[in-house]
């Protein structure tokens, strides 16, 4: 997955994928859901109260962790398929 | 019940983990740019990446390319002032015609190895053709980037009090560097990360509205006693007649003008929106490109026309001709009512997120037809590719800073995404005519092609200029944007049977792999039926799929 793998010599073929888009969503989920749901446990009533009584932020924290956590599942479960041209119909990735 | 939204502007209180949100997503977003730029080797992975992109990236692309701010935010603003009719741009506006792109025609597309629309029309029609529309989009895209950061501009000057040229820089900057440095795939991925960036800002809005006024069936009760009237509740019951509901548009015209002409021109013909699927990796995953990006466009009203309907019933005075209280800003009104420091940071991050993404989609667009479609053909021929690959870098800063130059054409309009209606209907509307006449009927000629685009582009123009000077009257911009869309369509094929009788055809060698019936391979009606055997992998069932929820989508809001 590392993007090493793929500069090899046939590299630079199919480079578009030299890194996995689930990598960024997943990081940058993972970290977004880390910083709100923290900022969540510890909203004051006043902000609380503001979001019609909601805890917009733990929920939309938590929600955010799992998306980014399932994006990386996803990535770890069934990566990137190294270039190759034997078989252009298959789709590891979905 | 009312917020107190009078006083105070729009100014957004971000403290600092709003901030390091943002920041974070700015990082992020350079970081993919600079990532993308080690594997660009050539033209083709710059301006296609390299057609190595799966389905479900380009199919997140492709919605994200339309899920400009103007966008969102026009929605959101129509939705307070036209109420759930507002749903027809998705529904009948969108989805049909994705689905359509994505079974009938990307097969054209992509089996012909065309690297933008323009080449098509060069290859199915003649050189004139091709330049005439290679020089109309290419306008056409400047001037929408600029449209785009010029609102993005005023955004940032009104939430977070950031002067005007700052913003303007700060937005240019980021897309010029991201695009500039990598590429196409920088856009697309970009634009994955946007789209969930976006759906994570807006989402809170939607549900914090919605609890606030007492959920659906709250808000439709509100709405119902509020100025928008129960008429704003149904999306077709009060259609037969133009003056009966808040749209100002009858049945005929909203199937008619934006379910096909207008919707079928934007999606189909838009090299912005296509060059997302052209660089799918193969012939299934263009095709299933389109179909994929309506899965989420159907859902996309939840977080535009709801919170329009919201900001309707919870801000008094909204609905203004002018100043804070404008429906453009029904959502950044919400945003300031309604979230706490943290999911704020994540609005306002999904806010830029979406101005970014619809720029970046201009300007890829734009500095592709540019290179390959204007400098390469007629300007510079056969020099390295090394040579084009500069070309469209520079193409890429020109674009955005004649962007920069002709943003201030929008400020004189209230709903700026009439405006850019307008916009599509000169150009659009008659090019979907030609194409489809082009792609199914071989006799049509080269010269054919030429004359109905530009007789077509003429006669919305016409309709554009006599409604404007007050010759012609409709009851809305958006009706106006209807019938041009429309006149134009029929001038357009008729334009191109009249002229098809007086030229000759094109040799039939020259058509092949380009129209319908002609070079089996890629073009036949069995191909285009059956591709693939697995059933969420076949563009067909899940086009149907797409099409079928939005006609249920309706039932409840009939």
């Amino acid at each position: 997955m590392t993007s090493d793998r793929y500069e090899d010599a046939e590299g630079t073929k199919r480079a578009a994928r030299l890194f996995d888009v689930r990598r960024v969503i997943g990081g940058l989920f993972v970290v977004y859901g880390v910083i709100v749901t923290l900022l969540g446990i510890f909203d004051s009533p006043a902000e609380i109260n503001k979001a019609a009584g909601v805890r917009i932020n733990l929920w939309m924290g938590l929600g955010m962790l799992v998306v980014g956590l399932l994006m990386l599942l996803w990535m770890w479960l069934s990566p990137a398929e190294a270039p190759s041209k034997a078989e252009p119909d298959e789709e590891r990735a979905e | 019940m009312y917020m107190a939204a009078a006083g105070g502007g729009l100014r957004l209180d971000l403290d600092f983990f709003d901030y390091v949100i943002l920041i974070l997503y700015f990082a992020t977003v350079l970081g993919v740019g600079f990532a993308a730029r080690r594997s660009i080797k050539t033209s083709a992975d710059f301006f296609l990446s390299g057609r190595s992109m799966p389905a479900w990236v380009t199919g997140l692309a492709f919605i994200s390319a339309n899920l400009g701010a103007l966008e969102i935010l026009g929605m959101a603003a129509n939705g307070a002032q036209y109420g759930v009719l507002t749903v027809h741009y998705y529904w009948v506006g969108a989805v049909p015609a994705m689905v359509f792109l994505g079974i009938v025609m990307m097969p054209f597309y992509y089996g012909s190895k065309v690297h933008s629309v323009p080449e098509f029309l060069r290859r199915r029609f003649n050189r004139p053709t091709h330049l005439f529309n290679a020089v109309s989009f290419a306008v056409a895209q400047v001037l929408i980037a600029g449209v785009n950061l010029f609102a993005l501009a005023l955004i940032l000057e009104a939430l977070l009090g950031w002067p005007l040229w700052l913003a303007i820089v700060v937005g240019a900057s980021i897309v010029l560097i991201y695009i500039g440095v990598g590429g196409l795939s920088s856009a697309i991925y970009n634009e994955v990360l946007q789209f969930f960036v976006i759906v994570a800002g807006l989402l809170p809005i939607t549900i914090v509205g919605l609890v606030r006024v007492g959920g659906i069936d709250g808000l439709f009760d509100k709405v119902r006693s509020s100025s928008l009237g129960d008429a704003a509740l149904h999306a077709w019951s009060n259609t037969g007649s133009s003056s009966d509901n808040p749209l100002g548009a009858n049945w005929f015209g909203i199937i008619f003008g934006l379910g096909f002409v207008l919707s079928f021109g934007y999606w189909t013909t838009n090299f912005a929106e296509v060059q997302r699927a052209l660089s799918a990796k193969d012939m299934n995953a263009a095709r299933r490109t389109p179909i994929i990006g309506a899965f989420p466009k159907l859902f996309i009203p939840l977080i535009t026309v709801i919170p329009g309907l919201i900001a309707v019933v919870t801000i008094s005075g909204l609905g203004a001709p002018s100043g804070d209280l404008t429906y453009n800003n029904a959502i950044p009104l919400l945003m300031r009512e309604l979230l706490p420091n943290g999911v704020l940071g994540v609005a306002v991050t999904g806010l830029l997120a979406s101005f970014m993404a619809g720029m970046a989609a201009n300007v890829s667009g734009f500095n592709t037809v540019f290179t390959y479609d204007i400098w390469q053909p007629y300007i510079r021929r056969n020099r390295s590719d090394g040579y084009y690959l500069r070309i469209g870098r520079y193409a890429t800063i020109a674009g955005v800073v004649i962007g920069i130059g002709t943003a201030f054409i929008a400020s004189g309009y209230n709903n700026i995404q009439n405006y850019i209606q307008a916009l599509f209907s000169l150009f659009n509307a008659p090019l979907f005519a030609t194409f489809i006449v082009g792609m199914f009927w071989k006799r049509m000629s080269a010269w054919a092609g030429f004359w109905s685009l530009v007789l077509g582009f003429l006669a919305s123009l016409s309709l554009y200029l006599l409604y404007l000077g007050d010759v012609v009257h409709f009851n809305s911009d958006l009706e106006e944007s209807f019938w041009g869309a429309g006149a134009a369509f029929v001038v357009a094929v008729v334009v191109a049977f009249a002229v098809t009788f007086f030229t000759p055809p094109k040799p039939e060698n020259e058509l092949q792999g380009l129209v319908y019936g002609m070079a089996g391979n890629n073009t036949s009606g069995a191909v285009i039926l059956s591709s693939e055997k697995v059933w969420w992998r076949n563009p067909i069932v899940l086009g149907g799929l797409a099409v079928a929820l939005a006609i249920v989508f309706y039932i409840p809001i009939w």
